[in-house]
């Protein structure tokens, strides 16, 4: 493969840039939304995996950029899955009980318009960063 | 060009661009010290490593002192020579230079001349403030060349030399730090190198690291054993700056004294190289005439240009670097060993004596010659034609030894037979000399017409390579010269890519020919030296009545009685001699 | 389809590969493919994070979660832990060493809290061996954009108005120099990089190399375009295979992508770049000594004016910089020179990489803008000194430095100030020193250093620095004399002043300045015998206390010379004429009875 021009270059770097990404979205995590998906055994039993897939795709198709990450368990497995959503500038938000069409709405409501939705877990959570 | 202005001590001084601080001083009368920079201006070689730091000077408005000979004057700088500052840091430096320096100036064969020791006294030192660690090599013994590490100070003069000056590339600098010293490849002796012995860096090394294997011991023990005859011969720049030694101004000729001063030492006979170069002129003109009437005739196996020969350490440059081309010189041996050939053979069955019982000594401005009469070839059942070579340098050691008061010897002759020669014999002393000679002769053998002028201005001169077209009654005949290895290496290089155009080239490997020896008094960077001892050849040459070397009869009855013809069976035999090819000669040793 | 859902991210620098790091990529594989999660995560090797005393690192995007000290082993456990059930792998997060805390954030650990990473902006982030990753990360854009938007002139603007100084030691504005290199006519010029890299201790220069090698390519081919030059010449010690490694592939990508070679992006423009290698002596980082190396002969400095500038590389115009430098240039390119100056103090633009070593919790690679305070490096990068020791000393510039002291902390670092301070900024080493250093020792160190560095060329480094270094281990061994500390001033000073190269105008800094800030430690030396640090052995004495020893022979048994006599349950007695201070007795003795003195 040549470059035989800037433009064709910059050609390239859009090809190639998605598979860096997500690097690029964790050194600023601090500036977008990110999605904390619990994998914990109880989790996965319940689709975390398939709702967390579910999310990536249709974030990547509405072209929003978040952060679609895993966690451990949370504490709340009665209401698996659950995802916490952390839009910066905000306290996290825990939904229960979240299913391709709840997390439609999340993406939807929450993180685009910034409504929240139905179905949070009422906690003060702790991250263990802090 | 363009001119700038500065101070220097207060005083305003206008230079040209491009002068160092070093040489606007020198135009105002301010003599900075100097140690490791060394400069022969008419010869273009010059050695500025700003490694010694000696010549530090003060520059207003500068972060650090400057190095003086390597720092080029800027318009409008104020220097100052000799602020407390610079003369602080100027000694200290010396003093550094001396902590790491055998104190042996008793025994070492550099007292006298030695820079190190000037400048010590210069800087009046009397304590060495810091002591500790001294540096020790092994001693470097070979044929010609002693290195005694021990008292390099890195100045670098004799990698310059050796590297830029000759291109032979035996000499550089080596390990790091306190440990570096200039040394042959892979720490190796001398003759483990392609050394040429051509004393070049023996001639500029300012202290005893560098000097030459003393044969004077040898040559007094000869000359006390009663059953010895014992000749000596003098090479033909030699008389042009022995005197140096004793006082006289450089380029008086001494030629006289030093015949006397010969005999007083005990020499049985005193005759001269210059009869040698003389029979060297008929055998190597006549072979140059030969090769070049049968190339002239259409001999496709000829080969030219022809080189010249006498210089032994030229011969053993193009054994090592230019083998394949080691049928193209003149393969007339060296004045100093034709001569060794004859006083064994002639003169030894005229005067009855066996040859075992002969000792021939040369004094040479070359210590290449010590080791050219040590090669195998020159001897006969391992008695060498040429049994000690000196220098100049050991001749007036000897005759101070001596205690012969140099000045008030009377002048006195060379003695008989070989003590005949011409002025063609003198100017072998320098560059451009062979090749006059050799024209002279060959002239008048080839036109069998006398020369209508003797003296070939157009062959004369210092500049490293030179070229001249003689007209041979018709005949154009193409002449090379070059003197310095790195010059011959250039006219080398051209024949073997068929570039070259000349009938005959003469080469030398020191700067200026024999006059610049490595075995002359030191010139210690001065080269208006070297141009008065070539000055002095040719005044001797003019003085003489006989100038041609066929013309000298002891020649022709060298010839009547004994060699026949140029280039007979019996002179070839005795006069000429065949190189080797000592390009691998290291590694199959190693 | 979207791509991956996580990238496991491994150090692929020569510290952590030192430990390994490759069998954990191999293992981190093997253990995705057998739970079938190959295509969900990727794994990749990275250059250098900086943080290699706690390698092998790895990190885990996007939630950038930071392993350190990681074995190959523990691969299966990251993947059934973090990949599979989403919880960070507790037992190899990093702990912050002031209160013992996990953290699992990158962000969140004091090492990385005050970075700003521009040169070092792709090091632990893209794969090194892949350009695509580079050119992601807008590679080749500034090339680019210089070699079709602007002309030479305008870009030598921008680096001239990004205020960007040579990092290589000597802080010589790099706008400069190209438009210096630019103004030369000649028909053949050459850029070269120095990635000789010869101060010890300093890694900046190979982590870059190994962990971006296309930044300094491309920083290479814009210098070429503004100095009209159409060669560059890599010279890199040998003893840096990875990164010579890296620098090969890289090279032979851009060759193969046309961003090297004939017609540079269809502009006309050619440029190449060889790779040389250097010996590895210090001084053959110095520009003439490196030219003089590659063009063959000794490496060795020679004197200047003419500058490389004028007359370099085989006599031919030469633009020299460092690697670091050179990593600056197209992020200036791309995002322009007021973005570049607004970070760092007023003369000194940007950030520097140093090397953080010594004392200090957290040591490493760092890369902070100019002007930040050796406070924050020291005490928030560097976590504090280590075991809740006493700072004492901070060597910055490496062996051509100085020692700064607790009054210089609040310093802005940068080029003027530093060299103000009695130290340098140097090629960025900076090593701390706690109240257990002896400043003579350290002094002595780094002359030991410049001895075996020194090419010998010139008096008073070839034989200057032997004494200095022989002066004082004098005063090491008890034999100095206050006289001697006279003597350490005057010889510094002539040193610094005569010698011809910046190794010897530098080489007694060390010396100078820690007589300067630790005169009385010195004058213990000479005066009392003794060393306040208690490091140099021959000024030690062990000594039982009577009242302490119990006699209970432990001393006796241990001490491999014999030095001890005394009978059981009785008091014990060292014979000071035989102990060789090996300081075993004083370890052993359970009832601290033996002391140093
Ligand atoms: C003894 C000595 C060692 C040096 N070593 C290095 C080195 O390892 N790397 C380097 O980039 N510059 C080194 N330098 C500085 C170089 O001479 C030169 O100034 C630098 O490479 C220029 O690049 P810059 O302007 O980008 O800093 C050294 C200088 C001296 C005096
Ligand atoms: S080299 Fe000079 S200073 Fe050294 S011992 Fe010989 S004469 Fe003395
Ligand atoms: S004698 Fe001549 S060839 Fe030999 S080392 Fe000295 S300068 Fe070089
Ligand atoms: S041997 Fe002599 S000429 Fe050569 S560097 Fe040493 S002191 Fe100088
Ligand atoms: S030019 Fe003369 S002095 Fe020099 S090496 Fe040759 S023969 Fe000897
Ligand atoms: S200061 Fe040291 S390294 Fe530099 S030229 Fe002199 S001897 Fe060589
Ligand atoms: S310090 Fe070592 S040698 Fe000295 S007494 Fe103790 S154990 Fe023995
Ligand atoms: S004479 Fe100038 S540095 Fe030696
Ligand atoms: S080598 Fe891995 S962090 Fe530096």
């Amino acid at each position: 493969m040549k470059v035989k021009s800037l433009a064709d270059l910059k050609k390239i770097k859009a090809e190639v840039q998605g598979k860096i990404k997500l690097r690029e979205q964790g050194e600023n995590a601090d500036k977008i939304v990110q999605i904390k998906v619990a994998m914990a055994t109880c989790g996965i039993a319940s689709g975390a995996k398939e709702i967390m897939s579910y999310m990536i795709d249709e974030l990547d198709f509405r072209g929003v950029d978040a952060i679609v990450s895993q966690t451990g368990c949370m504490g709340y497995c009665y209401a698996e899955p659950t995802i916490e959503v952390i839009v910066p500038g905000q306290s996290p938000v825990v939904y229960g009980f979240v299913n391709k069409e709840k997390a439609k709405e999340i993406i939807e409501k929450h993180i685009v318009k910034g409504e929240l939705v139905d179905g949070i877990i009422p906690v003060t959570f702790k991250t263990i960063d802090e | 060009m363009d001119k700038i202005k500065l101070t220097i001590d207060n005083k305003e001084v206008e230079v040209a661009k491009g002068t160092t601080i070093l040489d606007a001083a020198k135009q105002i009368g301010v003599h900075i010290p100097t140690l490791c920079h060394m400069k022969l201006h008419d010869m273009g070689i010059e050695n500025k490593p700003g490694g010694c730091r000696v010549c530090v000077v003060e520059v207003e408005g500068r972060r650090n002192l400057a190095p003086a000979c390597v720092t080029e004057a800027a318009a409008g700088m104020n220097i100052n020579t000799h602020s407390i500052r610079v003369i602080n840091a100027r000694r200290t430096v010396t003093e550094l230079i001396i902590s790491d320096h055998p104190f042996e100036c008793l025994t070492c064969a550099k007292s006298g001349e030695c820079e190190l020791q000037d400048l010590a006294h210069q800087m009046g030192i009397r304590e060495i403030h810091f002591e500790g660690e001294k540096s020790v090599y092994r001693e470097d013994t070979s044929p010609a060349i002693i290195r005694d590490m021990d008292k390099c100070i890195m100045c670098r003069r004799c990698e310059m030399m050796c590297n830029e000056v000759q291109t032979v590339g035996v000499l550089s600098a080596i390990n790091r730090g306190f440990y570096a010293v200039v040394s042959p490849p892979f720490e190796q002796n001398l003759d483990h190198s392609v050394c040429t012995y051509c004393g070049q860096c023996v001639a500029v090394c300012p202290t005893g690291a560098l000097t030459e294997v003393d044969h004077t011991p040898a040559v007094i023990r000869a000359l006390s054993d009663p059953s010895k005859t014992v000749v000596v011969q003098t090479a033909p720049a030699v008389r042009a700056a022995l005197g140096e030694e004793f006082g006289f101004e450089p380029g008086t000729l001494v030629t006289g004294k030093m015949v006397a001063a010969l005999r007083r030492l005990g020499f049985n006979y005193v005759f001269d190289t210059d009869f040698a170069a003389d029979l060297t002129i008929m055998e190597e003109g006549t072979e140059m005439l030969d090769r070049l009437s049968r190339h002239l005739n259409g001999d496709k196996t000829v080969k030219l240009p022809i080189l010249t020969s006498c210089c032994p350490a030229w011969v053993k440059f193009f054994e090592h670097q230019f083998p394949d081309m080691k049928d193209i010189p003149s393969s007339a041996k060296s004045p100093q060993q034709m001569f060794g050939a004859i006083a064994k053979s002639y003169f030894a069955e005229k005067q009855n004596i066996n040859r075992k019982d002969l000792v021939v000594v040369s004094v040479m401005p070359c210590l290449a010659k010590k080791y050219e009469s040590s090669r195998d070839e020159f001897a006969v059942d391992g008695n060498p034609d040429v049994d000690f070579a000196i220098s100049t340098r050991e001749l007036a050691a000897l005759i101070k030894l001596a205690n012969i008061e140099f000045k008030a010897l009377p002048e006195e002759d060379f003695d008989h037979p070989l003590g005949e020669s011409t002025g063609a014999g003198v100017i072998f002393g320098t560059t451009g000399g062979v090749i006059e000679a050799a024209v002279r002769t060959a002239y008048e053998l080839h036109t069998k017409k006398p020369l209508p002028k003797l003296n070939f201005d157009e062959l004369r001169g210092m500049e490293g390579v030179r070229e001249a077209t003689i007209d041979f009654d018709g005949l154009p005949i193409r002449i090379g010269i070059a003197h310095g290895l790195g010059n011959a290496r250039k006219l080398l290089e051209d024949i073997r890519s068929g570039k070259s155009h000349f009938h005959a080239i003469e080469i030398m490997s020191c700067p200026g020919g024999c006059i610049g020896g490595g075995g002359q008094p030191y010139h210690h960077g001065n080269s208006d030296i070297l141009i008065k001892r070539q000055k002095a050849i040719y005044q001797e040459d003019s003085m003489k009545t006989l100038r041609k070397s066929h013309e000298n009869p002891y020649i022709v009855k060298l010839y009547e009685e004994f060699l026949g013809h140029p280039m007979s069976d019996k002179a070839h035999h005795l006069l000429h001699t065949s190189y080797f090819d000592r390009s691998k000669h290291f590694e199959q040793e190693d | 389809m979207a791509e991956n859902k996580m990238h496991i991210l491994v150090c692929g620098g020569t510290g952590c590969r030192a430990s390994q790091s490759e069998q954990i990529v191999n293992n981190l594989k093997a253990e995705l493919e057998s739970q079938n999660l190959e295509n969900d995560v990727r794994v990749l090797t990275t250059g250098c994070f900086g943080f290699c005393e706690k390698g092998p690192v790895v990190k885990v995007v996007p939630d950038n979660t930071f392993y350190t000290e990681v074995k190959p082993s523990d691969a299966i456990d990251i993947v059934n832990e973090h990949i599979v059930k989403g919880r960070p792998l507790q037992r190899l997060l990093y702990k912050n060493p002031k209160n013992n805390y996990k953290v699992t954030n990158t962000a969140s650990i004091d090492f990385y809290k005050k970075q700003v990473r521009i040169a070092l902006r792709n090091c632990g982030f893209v794969d090194p061996e892949n350009i695509d990753e580079y050119i992601g990360r807008d590679g080749y854009e500034a090339l680019g954009k210089c070699l079709s938007d602007y002309s030479p002139s305008e870009v030598i603007d921008i680096i001239k108005k990004s205020g960007l100084r040579g990092r290589g030691g000597g802080g010589f504005p790099t706008g400069l120099k190209w438009e210096i290199t630019s103004k030369e006519k000649n028909d053949q010029k050459y850029v070269v990089c120095n990635a000789d890299e010869g101060d010890p201790g300093a890694f900046m220069d190979r982590s870059i190399l190994e962990g971006d090698p296309h930044s300094v390519i491309e920083a290479m081919a814009i210098c070429g375009y503004c100095i009209g030059a159409n060669k560059g010449l890599v010279y890199i010690r040998a003893e840096y295979p990875l990164a010579i490694n890296r620098l090969k592939i890289a090279l032979s990508q851009a060759s193969e992508y046309g961003l090297l070679g004939n017609d540079i992006m269809g502009t006309g423009f050619d440029f190449d770049i060889e790779i040389r290698y250097g010996a590895g002596a210090f001084v053959c980082g110095e520009e003439t000594a490196l030219i003089h190396s590659m063009e063959g002969s000794r490496g060795e400095p020679t004197f200047k004016p003419p500058f490389p500038s004028v007359s370099g590389y085989l006599g031919k115009p030469t633009n020299v910089n460092n690697v670091e430098t050179f990593a600056n240039v197209p992020v200036i390119i791309n995002k322009g020179a007021e973005w570049f100056s607004s970070i760092g103090s007023e003369n000194s633009k940007g950030t520097k990489v140093f090397a953080l070593a010594g004392k200090v919790n957290n040591v490493g690679l760092i890369e902070v803008p100019m002007g930040i305070t050796l406070r924050e490096v020291i005490f928030d990068i560097g976590g504090g000194i280590r075991n809740g020791k006493k700072f004492k000393a901070v060597q910055t510039g490496g062996p051509s430095g100085g020692c700064l002291t607790e009054k210089d902390l609040d310093i802005p670092i940068d080029y003027d100030n530093l060299i103000k301070a009695g130290s340098m900024m140097g090629s960025g080493g900076m090593i701390v020193m706690d109240e257990d250093d002896c400043m003579v020792s350290i002094a002595k160190f780094y002359l030991e250093f410049t001895l075996d560095e020194s090419c010998g060329k010139c008096t008073p480094c070839r034989i200057g620095n032997k004494r200095l270094h022989e002066i004082l281990d004098k005063i090491t061994k008890g034999k100095g004399t206050e006289q001697d500390l006279e003597r350490l001033k005057l010889l510094s000073n002539v040193i610094k002043d005569t010698s011809l190269c910046g190794l010897g105008q530098t080489s007694p800094n060390p010396v100078l300045s820690t007589l300067l800030n630790f005169e009385d430690e010195y004058l213990a030396h000479v005066r009392e015998g003794k060393c306040p640090a208690g490091q140099c052995k021959d000024l030690l004495k062990y000594e039982i206390d009577p009242d302490l020893c119990t006699g209970c022979t432990l001393c006796y048994r241990n001490c491999p010379v014999g030095a001890i006599s005394g009978e059981k349950k009785s008091v014990h007695y060292i014979d000071q004429s035989i102990c060789i201070k090996c300081g075993v007795c004083f370890q052993k003795c359970k009832f601290k009875a033996i002391s140093i003195v």
